[in-house]
């Protein structure tokens, strides 16, 4: 063999390897959601042991109407979802007026203003539960689906993100829309806005997603299940008398808590994976 | 127009207004409050305690003398190299894998990439049976392997906190890998062409170009990898409860036990003015040198 197809038939074992190593990595890293799935669907009357932890000779549904039953998880959605729902609104209106004020405005202390919003980005909010937590008991609010939400509602990585995607608005424009007798709003909704919904959807999914996820602020802050979101109704499930060792009826649980994000990111796969990478990098 | 810009007018003010009311009223005020009550001796569960009494660095001396909060400053350590390293590469590792025009790539990518979706108490509870002795899948698969030692992952002192740092490395290699890949997409390719003309293979081709050209990319990653294995614990609750024998206590969660379990103010403020001091001082000293490097 000459020297060029011994490269060949280098490269092509190469790119089998790398495919062999793909596959394997692939398959090892869905192991673990696989099984949950399965395992859900296994009746509780059919315990698993030893070298028998995947299927069942019956298929049931009936470990999600139990998890449902023992726990008041219809009351988690409707916390968690309102919860979400709360903070986006109020971050969507919070960073688009900071982000344009940042964007378009020359004004007096503008940096050092700046830095002072970006220090949330520096320090996360989990290291602050402990004083948050006073100040929401001395703002009268614990327990309450506002204090899950509010330390949220000022978000210095929105106002950074929306700052960027509005200084990328070419100058023309704006100065068009400001001699066209545009008022400050008008210029936010007609000229800022529309090029910059990328970055909005962008910034709206991962933070739809962290606050889905979101479990130690909301446990320490709620005592009631009027108030508890899913994550934090989760843990107390798991940690139930009569609960123990049921794997099928956890697993339905925790899918019952992942389920909605998660079937949305399976439908939405590019926009969610292409939002993390837009809202990561600047 | 421009000067009529840089002025005092009230607009910009009042815009920025909401967001800088909340980040003063849950980041500047409690970091403040933190500082203050670190001061004192003030524990809400012993009765002579209850009001605060001024008692200096007490609460940092005590903190720094007590070998339990050493066990804890280790621990934390630990975790932090366990898992930050380990899911960068991996993470570049999937990037790299994904990254190429083969068909069915849309799999492996949904496949490093949804651990990240998933609530962390979620994918904590679906792992614990992973870890449950006798026919827990790891000690079942590792069986296979010939491997019949350690069964009880979540309750061995030295098994606690690695069982801890699996579960955060299967969540967050996902979640590194997207912004490698975004690095990976945006390279030059006439530098490619230009190795390839060289006669350059495939791995001095990765190590002397790819990589040096994701330097910033791999500093970014390197930066929110380390704020996150600060600021989730939420594993922690589920698996071990930073047991057994305080085995797999980490920062965050030490803080949390001392805050809400033995309800003492002081020391858990000491321990917030710690955290905000490590987490400041990383992120500040990476935005400048980072600066630095790119100017």
């Amino acid at each position: 063999m000459d020297s060029i197809s011994i490269r060949k038939t280098l490269m092509k074992f190469g790119s089998w390897i790398t495919n062999l190593l793909a596959t394997l990595l692939a398959l090892l890293w869905s192991v673990p959601v696989i099984w949950a799935i399965i395992a859900s669907f296994r009746p509780a009357n059919d315990p698993m042991s030893r070298g028998d932890v995947w299927f069942s000779n019956t298929l049931t549904f009936e470990n999600y109407t139990r998890a449902w039953s023992l726990a008041p998880f219809g009351q988690y959605y409707i916390n968690t979802i309102v919860v979400v729902l709360l903070i986006l609104a109020v971050q969507l209106i919070t960073i688009v007026l900071a982000g344009f004020a940042f964007a378009n405005y020359e004004f007096f202390g503008k940096g050092w203003i700046f830095f002072f919003v970006l220090l949330q980005m520096m320090i996360p909010t989990s290291a602050l539960l402990a004083p948050n937590f006073s100040t929401i008991r001395t703002l009268g609010i614990f327990d309450t689906r506002l204090a899950i939400a509010i330390p949220y509602f000022g978000s210095a990585f929105g106002t950074f993100l929306m700052r960027q995607a509005f200084m990328s608005v070419p100058r023309d424009l704006v100065d068009a829309g400001v001699i066209d007798g545009c008022s400050w709003w008008q210029l936010i909704l007609n000229v800022y806005l529309p090029p910059s919904i990328p970055s909005l959807i962008a910034f709206g999914l991962s933070s739809a997603t962290w606050h889905w996820n979101e479990f130690l602020w909301p446990l320490i802050i709620t005592i009631s299940d009027k108030s508890r979101p899913l994550t934090a109704g989760l843990v107390r499930f798991t940690q139930l008398g009569e609960i123990g060792a049921q794997w099928s009826l956890l697993t339905a649980a925790t899918l019952i808590v992942a389920a909605p994000l998660f079937i949305t990111f399976l439908i939405f796969q590019r926009r969610f994976i292409q939002s993390f990478v837009h809202s990561g990098l600047k | 127009m421009q000067a009529s810009r840089k002025s005092l007018k009230p607009l910009p003010y009042i815009l920025i207004f909401p967001t800088a009311a909340f980040v003063a009223l849950f980041t500047a005020w409690p970091v403040l409050l933190s500082i203050y009550q670190s001061f004192f001796r003030q524990r809400m569960n012993i009765a002579k305690f209850r009001e605060p009494t001024f008692v200096g660095l007490g609460n940092y001396v005590d903190l720094f003398t007590d070998p339990y909060f050493i066990e804890v400053i280790k621990n934390t350590l630990a975790y932090i190299l366990g898992t930050v390293p380990i899911s960068i590469i991996l993470g570049f590792l999937f990037a790299l894998l994904v990254n190429r025009k083969v068909r069915g790539i849309g799999f492996f990518r949904l496949a490093f990439f949804h651990p990240m979706v998933l609530p962390m108490v979620s994918a904590a509870t679906i792992w614990l049976f992973f870890f449950t002795p006798d026919y827990g899948l790891f000690n079942s698969t590792l069986r296979l392997l010939g491997y019949t030692g350690p069964e009880n992952w979540t309750g061995n002192p030295n098994l606690a906190l690695l069982s801890v740092v699996i579960v955060a490395i299967w969540k967050n290699s996902g979640y590194y890998m997207v912004f490698y890949l975004a690095g990976l997409q945006n390279l030059p390719i006439d530098v490619y062409e230009a190795a390839a003309l060289d006669g350059a293979n495939g791995w001095q081709t990765l190590w002397r170009i790819t990589f040096p050209l994701l330097r910033r990319t791999t500093l970014f990653i390197t930066i929110i990898a380390f704020i996150d294995s600060f600021r989730t614990v939420d594993h922690i609750f589920v698996l071990t409860s930073g047991g057994p024998s305080r085995s797999s206590t980490v920062l965050l969660f030490e803080l949390w036990l001392e805050r809400f379990e033995y309800q003492d103010i002081g020391a858990s403020a000491a321990i917030t003015v710690i955290f905000v001091i490590i987490l400041l001082a990383f992120t500040v000293t990476n935005f400048i040198t980072s600066d630095r490097r790119e100017a």
